[in-house]
């Protein structure tokens, strides 16, 4: 098998593996918001379930949540709904990455929120201003600038926690670098495909770096 | 008739009785100075008066319309403190300026300015009206408001910086600008120069008074002795959640009458001399 080739066949699984990092960011980034407003809110009984459920979500393998999402509704319901359609196995993947990382998510929104100042809430409420305004006007785009940091982490563990979903048979780049494994006997591909990994958060990282730099016009 | 009439306020927190019974009236364009020591419960009475606290009894009304009830409030079915729209309309009569100022960090002095009265503006227009809202009338006119007043508090050429770039002095004259601009009744300082460095606290005290000449109602808390005594047309001395004693500068720093109000100005006194004595 040539070089070519390999490459060809990774570059395949590599899109999937785009694709799903990608997707799981569109919806785990919103997604971990509302959490966050649920293990923030007043209200006892839904701040204690949403809690409750970011501890379950976060104290278990990632790995095991892949298998619960995919296998589960079949055992239950008797209806196995991500097999009964093309790309079912790939959505079951991305329902249990975006829950996985919208919990992750919502404890550093909740941190970034938590640091903002009594003052300010006091400022915004004496100059007249709604809740609402004063979150998406004052707090959150402070948040957005404390959060970047631990966020960059969270989103770079997040590439590589992709080819977990190769477990419930999506077909990423490690899939496919398994495949030639097994049926050409060749190894240097999986190896391969770590560079794969390394280049796309090499681009994160300087990424996340001119984010940061952008945001720098003010110092707290 | 006075602008603003407080009468029997008592705030408690848990079982520690923080106002034991405030009254007090101001006249519009005055400027009442309310000094005492700390734990007196100054700062409690102002957050009071803006509604960061909700007095357990006591009214407070403005214009002579009464803004609040506490004991009305105790048995209302929609309490003041969960009636976000009615809360914010009632803020408006007071304005704030905090201690450590409390500015925006992401917003340049003009974003802080105007921040509020532009959100204020849009909420009242339809979604696609506040689409082209920057190029309106409106918007034109809140620019030149916040420019005015940049420019009353000295820092017009300030206007494009950001709140770290600023000494602290000059952040506390945005903040006051930022007061301004929503064309408050009543203007509060809670210690306005109290985070300053001393030599600092001149160009803020300055425009205080600058507002005074104005004719700007303000109720100042301060611990600037001498600023009370030169700007205050009542001086009102706290201690232990009551009014101990009020008058005129005059009256309260020239010939007070209770010995707390004595003890508590000499030993002022002796903390300024001390001060003046430290080598340089």
């Amino acid at each position: 098998m040539k070089f070519i080739d390999v490459t060809l066949q990774l570059l395949d699984g590599f899109g999937t593996t785009c694709l799903l990092f990608a997707l799981t960011l569109v919806f785990a980034l919103p997604l971990g918001l509302l959490i966050c407003f649920g293990s923030m809110t007043k209200f006892k009984p839904l701040r204690y379930l949403t809690r409750a459920f970011v501890w379950i979500i976060r104290g278990t393998p990632l790995m095991l949540q892949l298998f619960v999402v995919f296998y589960v509704p079949g055992m239950l319901f008797d209806n196995p709904i991500f097999s009964q359609f093309a790309n079912g196995r790939f959505v079951a993947a991305l329902v249990a990455f975006v829950i996985n990382y919208a919990c992750y998510f919502s404890e550093i929104y909740r941190g970034g929120i938590e640091s903002i100042s009594k003052g300010q809430y006091e400022a915004c409420a004496v100059l007249g201003m709604t809740k609402g305004q004063t979150f998406f006007h004052v707090v959150l785009p402070q948040v957005v600038k404390r959060i970047v940091p631990p966020m960059s982490n969270e989103i770079i563990t997040l590439v590589k926690d992709t080819s977990l979903a190769r477990v419930i048979a999506v077909i990423d780049i490690v899939f496919a670098a398994e495949t030639i494994l097994s049926l050409k006997a060749l190894i240097w591909p999986l190896f391969y495909a770590g560079a794969f990994y390394l280049i796309f958060n090499g681009l994160l990282t300087l990424l996340f770096g001119f984010i940061e730099k952008k945001l720098s016009y003010y110092k707290v | 008739m006075a602008i603003l009439e407080v009468k029997g306020i008592k705030k408690s927190f848990g079982s520690t009785n923080v106002l034991k019974g405030i009254d007090f009236s101001l006249e519009k364009g005055e400027v009442i100075a309310i000094i005492g020591s700390s734990g007196s419960g100054k700062t409690t009475l102002l957050r009071c008066l803006n509604f960061l606290e909700f007095a357990d009894e006591g009214t407070i009304s403005v214009n002579g319309e009464v803004l609040y009830d506490g004991v009305a409030e105790s048995s209302a079915k929609k309490k003041l403190k969960n009636d976000d729209k009615r809360l914010r309309k009632q803020r408006l009569h007071f304005g704030l300026v905090f201690q450590n100022f409390n500015l925006f960090p992401h917003k340049s002095v003009m974003g802080n300015l105007m921040l509020a009265p532009v959100l204020q503006a849009k909420s009242e227009l339809s979604f696609m009206e506040r689409w082209r809202f920057e190029k309106s009338d409106a918007y034109a006119a809140i620019r030149e408001k916040a420019l005015a007043t940049l420019k009353r508090v000295g820092l017009i050429e300030k206007k494009d910086s950001y709140p770290c770039e600023l000494s602290g002095g000059q952040q506390q004259r945005v903040a006051i600008a930022r007061a301004l601009v929503m064309n408050p009744d009543i203007l509060c300082f809670d210690e306005p120069t109290s985070a300053l460095d001393p030599e600092l606290t001149g160009e803020v005290l300055k425009v205080i008074r600058e507002l005074k000449d104005s004719s700007t109602t303000m109720i100042v808390v301060t611990h600037e002795m001498e600023f009370a005594r030169d700007v205050a047309d009542k001086v009102i001395y706290m201690a232990d959640g009551v009014i101990e004693e009020a008058g005129t500068p005059e009256e309260v720093f020239g010939s007070p009458k209770s010995e707390r109000t004595k003890a508590f100005l000499a030993s002022r006194k002796n903390a300024a001399a001390i001060q003046e004595d430290k080598p340089e």
